[in-house]
């Protein structure tokens, strides 16, 4: 074997390793880094932190978004009218929610960045394939703030399928709003009022 | 005080005008709407600006001093609460929090008891009713103050009656306290108000929703359990193409 295929074989193998240590990481260990990360980069970042939110959904998007399943999301925001949705309009959904949720998580991260975080120890058996991780915001003179993320063990590693922040479940808080409109002016008229919404964000800044 | 009764009987009575398809929690969703948009108005005009105003002027540091002052004075009844609920333990911590913060802690101004690992709490005596089995009743949006249920606005009656700042004389400095109090917590509140306007498509609906989840979550102490409508569609297939 020369060199040159002996460095290409490690190469290989560093890459699997890594891909495989990325897969197995722990639910709350991903959340932990990841959190950390995240911040980091927002304290570190001027622009970010004066208020440059093209730049922060950048780095959310490159960040976060991998290890969020939008389409258990958005499914189970929509309960029971996910059924009556085509597979256009599931997608249509898809994408329009994501969208709303990552602006809205940025706003939250550009608000709350500067507290400081407990991350809690799973408590979970290691067969579990649905786990909920627990992170408190800690701030003087008020209860912490508990931010519970639901994941599921899937084919690429654990996703994040619901975030329940202070006791409200992000995914069952939508499911009122989604049912009103789709019973008064069907799917299309849900994805045209995300779309809309996500548009006027836009302008806004 | 006896304003407020009187207003929820008026609802009480108004309740049967409600329409076929509203939502059950929320009969009295018409004239819910109402105040709901005159609290709106009251704040879009006079409460967020002075609060904006507030958080431009004083200094993190200073405002974080106010919130732990009145944070302070809540503790007392916040254990009253826990003890009430059986809860002998957090209520003592909530009682040991007001000493070391009080004295410790300059009259509540710092939050030593945090920083000594005793937790706040967070009770009132809408969640104590809860706590003994009484229902939240129809939802409720009480002008100025909000989102509440029929039961919570009995709590907040009797928090009322219990708190020490309606009862502070002279009359001046109760009600400069009252305002500072009222100003201070607006202002507490701009980020998250400003996160929800984004979040909802109706932000009354999702407002609402966001009240009644946080309300039984905290009347379980941050884990309720599981309602049985989420058992039965929990997990929807979610595959796309």
């Amino acid at each position: 074997m020369n060199m040159r295929k002996l460095l290409f074989a490690i190469g290989i193998f560093s890459f699997l390793a890594a891909a495989h240590a990325q897969e197995a990481l722990a639910p709350d260990v991903l959340v932990k880094n990841v959190t950390l990360e995240v911040v980091e980069i927002i304290q570190r970042d001027k622009e970010i932190r004066t208020g440059n939110r093209a730049k922060l959904i950048q780095v959310i998007d490159a960040k976060v978004l991998p290890h969020f399943n939008f389409a258990s999301m958005t499914a189970l925001a929509m309960g029971q009218h996910w059924k009556s949705a085509t597979p256009e309009q599931r997608q249509q959904l898809v994408d329009a929610f994501r969208t709303l949720l990552v602006r809205t998580y940025a706003s939250a991260l550009a608000a709350y960045s500067e507290q400081k975080f407990d991350f809690r120890p799973l408590r979970a058996k290691p067969t579990d394939t649905d786990v909920t991780v627990q992170v408190r915001v800690i701030q003087s003179g008020a209860q912490p703030v508990p931010i519970d993320y639901s994941m599921e063990k899937t084919a690429a590693g654990w996703k994040v399928y619901d975030v329940m922040v202070g006791g409200v479940s992000l995914v069952a808080n939508y499911r009122t709003e989604f049912a009103n409109v789709v019973r008064s002016s069907g799917v299309d008229g849900l994805i045209k009022d995300l779309q809309t919404k996500n548009k006027t964000l836009e302008q806004k800044k | 005080m006896s304003r407020l009764l009187l207003l929820l009987a008026v609802l009480a009575a108004s309740g049967c005008a409600s329409s076929p398809d509203a939502d059950p929690r929320d009969p009295w969703e018409g004239m819910n709407r109402a105040v709901y948009s005159f609290n709106d108005g009251f704040d879009d005009y006079l409460a967020k600006p002075v609060a904006g105003v507030y958080k431009d002027v004083l200094h993190v540091e200073i405002r974080s001093r106010v919130s732990n002052f009145f944070a302070n004075i809540q503790d007392i009844f916040i254990g009253v609460n826990n003890v009430l609920q059986g809860k002998f333990q957090d209520g003592i911590e909530d009682w040991a929090r007001f000493v070391f913060n009080s004295t410790l802690g300059l009259a509540g101004i710092h939050d030593v008891a945090s920083d000594m690992g005793i937790e706040k709490h967070n009770e009132d005596f809408g969640q104590t009713f809860g706590r003994w089995g009484a229902g939240t009743g129809p939802y409720l949006i009480l002008p100025f103050l909000g989102s509440s249920t029929l039961r919570d606005a009995g709590g907040t009656v009797v928090d009322y009656y219990f708190a020490p700042l309606p009862h502070v004389r002279p009359i001046a400095l109760r009600n400069t306290l009252y305002g500072l109090y009222f100003v201070n917590t607006r202002a507490e509140l701009l980020d998250a108000s400003s996160i929800l306007d984004q979040a909802a498509l109706d932000r009354y609906v999702f407002q609402r929703d966001a009240y009644l989840q946080r309300r039984r979550s905290l009347i379980y102490d941050g884990s309720p359990p599981r309602e049985r409508e989420e058992e039965v569609n929990d997990k929807p297939d979610s595959t796309v193409k």
